[in-house]
């Protein structure tokens, strides 16, 4: 039994991780209706500004909100530059597009700053939590810090102009654009929104795995994987679905004979097929009618 | 309202509608094409006729993709799953049964059909990011599964296995490049105009049917489960054959070569080529093949980068792949005949 707790702990705490990067997927898939494959080499470009930042002497909080001030902008600049002119072409060549700007980011990342691993600093500290070995005060730092996030963005949707635009261009956009709201900037304030919440995901994330520019290929995969099993039309969702994934992993690489690291990732995924088989929208996605 | 209202509808659909004659070339130029191809081997170097060899084999596989993907309407991200076990199942059977090496194909076609048609199965439930999901899943299990100890025996584990790569049969005075590649040819006709015809038929028609709107589809009597899991079956089994004519070329197999980049890959060349556009596989064929090559040689460093741009360019110019430069061609070739 003792087992069990610890590794659920274990898997919350990784957990935590994944629900931070699946809650940036579902931000972008609100705005856009696509999931961006490029959204984990976004993040990790974002903390190596900020780690750049640090290294010329700024300090941990004040390279925190450059970064998150950067990473906006990048984000409004990207889809302005880049997906703006793709918006009239098929859905699939948008996705294309999204592996190209992938393959510039990583390639530039490893350019500007080579593929050695960096040691990334935490504002929070890594002593355990309250006692236990096996979450960190950083861990526990970041499931606050998710659980922030997600409280704002529940309030920036349902209680702000705003937020009430951004869901209403993302629903309906004919309707959205004849009571006068801009779809199209609010496109672009999604992707800057979603780039920033990516950074923060990112900055929390590099002191547990380090800091290199290949750091989000397995945790994008894990957070897209949440997203889609918590339901990628609800931000709830992906931050359960982000711990669910992280306690499942932890739980089959324990109990399941054979699975080493290697077979963890399938197995996860088996698992989330499995549930999607029953609820084909996710745990807490609304079912979309379609009209025929 | 309504009219508003079925906008957004289309909008929403994944794949485009492409009608199915829009779907080949005219024969003439099929058939100009075909001569390029069975000419052109003979004044160029081995290398070269290997590369061709490897452009029709991902070709096969594209294709594969694009009959799900622009037939059905299914997305998959699976396909060097597919591949995978093609190429596996040949290079089992020829290195630990001693079975002639085109005798192995129509064998890994028919494992990788029941292996697509019964993974379709599952897939039923879901489609768009959902589908994308599980096929996925797939792809990244794949290779870890071929490592798999008890399987070691068969699949040579991490190591893979070494493939014997065939003579020319009678005697013929051909380098067995030369000879793969014909013998890669004829497959590859074979498949091609099996391909067209299947499209063209009543169970092409269902696909399509189901691509441009499963709701009325269904209403309209077609076996939506039974076509959905016939293409992921026929998809597999096509890009199993281009598993086994890769892993004869490449004269290897190991877990290794088929992840999930090789999945994007052939994603890539479906969009390159256009969606819904079955010569176009070969033109995004050629794209994967060539153009990594071409950023590597532009700038060592920066080549994920210069791919990446250069992908950006294609994609701009032509957001509907190669095929919109065939209708243009095709255009351009009427308003003449007109004049």
């Amino acid at each position: 039994m003792e087992l069990f707790t610890n590794q659920v702990l274990a898997g919350i705490a990784t957990g935590a991780i994944y629900a931070c990067m699946a809650l940036a997927v579902v931000m972008i898939y609100q705005a856009i209706d696509h999931l961006n494959f490029a959204q984990g080499e976004m993040a990790m470009f974002s903390t190596f500004i900020s780690w750049q930042l640090m290294q010329w002497g700024l300090s941990y909080w004040a390279a925190f909100v450059l970064t998150l001030a950067f990473s906006f902008a990048a984000g409004i600049a990207i889809e302005r530059i880049l997906f703006k002119p793709l918006a009239k072409a098929p859905i699939l060549t948008n996705v294309a597009g999204f592996i190209a700007l992938f393959a510039i980011i990583n390639s530039s990342a490893g350019l500007i700053w080579d593929f050695t691993i960096k040691q990334y600093p935490t504002p929070f500290g890594s002593a355990p939590f309250l006692g236990s070995q096996l979450i960190s005060t950083h861990q526990a730092g970041m499931i606050g810090v998710t659980v922030l996030l997600l409280l704002g963005l529940y309030f920036f949707f349902q209680y702000t102009r705003i937020g009430l635009a951004m869901r209403a261009a993302a629903s309906v956009p004919e309707s959205a654009r004849l009571v006068g709201i801009n779809t199209s900037w609010m496109i672009a304030l999604g992707w800057g929104m979603a780039t920033a919440i990516g950074s923060i995901a990112g900055m929390l994330i590099a002191p547990v795995v380090f800091l290199e520019p290949n750091m989000m290929g397995g945790v994008l995969i894990y957070g897209f994987a949440a997203a889609v099993l918590g339901g990628l039309s609800s931000p709830f969702g992906a931050v359960v679905g982000g711990f669910l994934v992280g306690v499942f992993e932890n739980l089959a690489g324990t109990y399941i004979p054979g699975v080493g690291n290697e077979l963890k990732l399938p197995i996860a995924l088996a698992l989330i097929i499995s549930v999607l088989v029953v609820k084909p929208a996710g745990l807490f996605g609304r079912h979309i009618v379609k009209r025929v | 309202m309504s009219a508003a209202e079925e906008v957004v509808a289309e909008g929403h659909e994944a794949v485009e509608a492409v009608p199915k004659r829009a779907m080949t070339l005219g024969t003439g130029t099929s058939l100009l094409v075909l001569a390029a191809l069975l000419i052109v081997p003979a004044f160029v170097k081995n290398f070269i006729i290997f590369q061709m060899t490897m452009l029709l084999i991902y070709g096969l596989a594209v294709l594969a993709l694009n009959i799900l993907t622009g037939g059905s309407g299914q997305f998959s991200l699976g396909q060097s799953a597919f591949y995978a076990v093609g190429a596996y199942t040949s290079a089992v059977l020829m290195e630990h049964a001693n079975i002639n090496y085109a005798l192995t194909i129509p064998i890994s076609a028919a494992v990788c059909f029941a292996f697509g048609y019964l993974f379709g199965k599952p897939a039923l439930r879901l489609s768009g990011v959902y589908l994308a999901l599980a096929t996925f899943a797939l792809a990244t299990a794949m290779p870890q599964l071929l490592k798999l100890n008890f399987l070691e025996h068969w699949t040579g584990g991490v190591q893979g296995l070494v493939v014997t790569k065939p003579d020319a049969p009678f005697g013929l005075p051909m380098s067995q490049d030369m000879w793969l590649y014909y013998f890669t040819l004829v497959v590859t006709v074979a498949i091609y105009i099996f391909s067209v015809n299947l499209l063209r038929s009543r169970s092409g028609r269902a696909f399509m049917a189901i691509r441009d709107n499963e709701i009325a589809a269904s209403s309209m009597g077609v076996n939506v489960a039974l076509y959905k899991t016939l293409a992921f079956g026929v998809s597999a089994g096509i890009t199993g054959v281009a598993g086994s004519l890769g892993a004869i070329a490449v004269q290897f197999v190991a877990p290794d070569s088929y992840t999930i980049t090789l999945a994007i890959s052939l994603f890539l060349g479906m969009v390159v080529g256009g969606v819904g556009w079955l010569p176009g596989s070969f033109v995004g064929a050629a794209f994967i093949i060539f153009v990594p090559n071409m950023a590597e040689s532009i700038s060592k460093g920066l080549s994920g980068a210069v791919f990446g741009v250069l992908l950006f360019l294609v994609i701009y110019l032509v957001p509907h792949g190669a095929r919109q430069i065939a209708i243009l061609g095709q255009q351009f070739v009427g308003k003449l005949r007109k004049n």
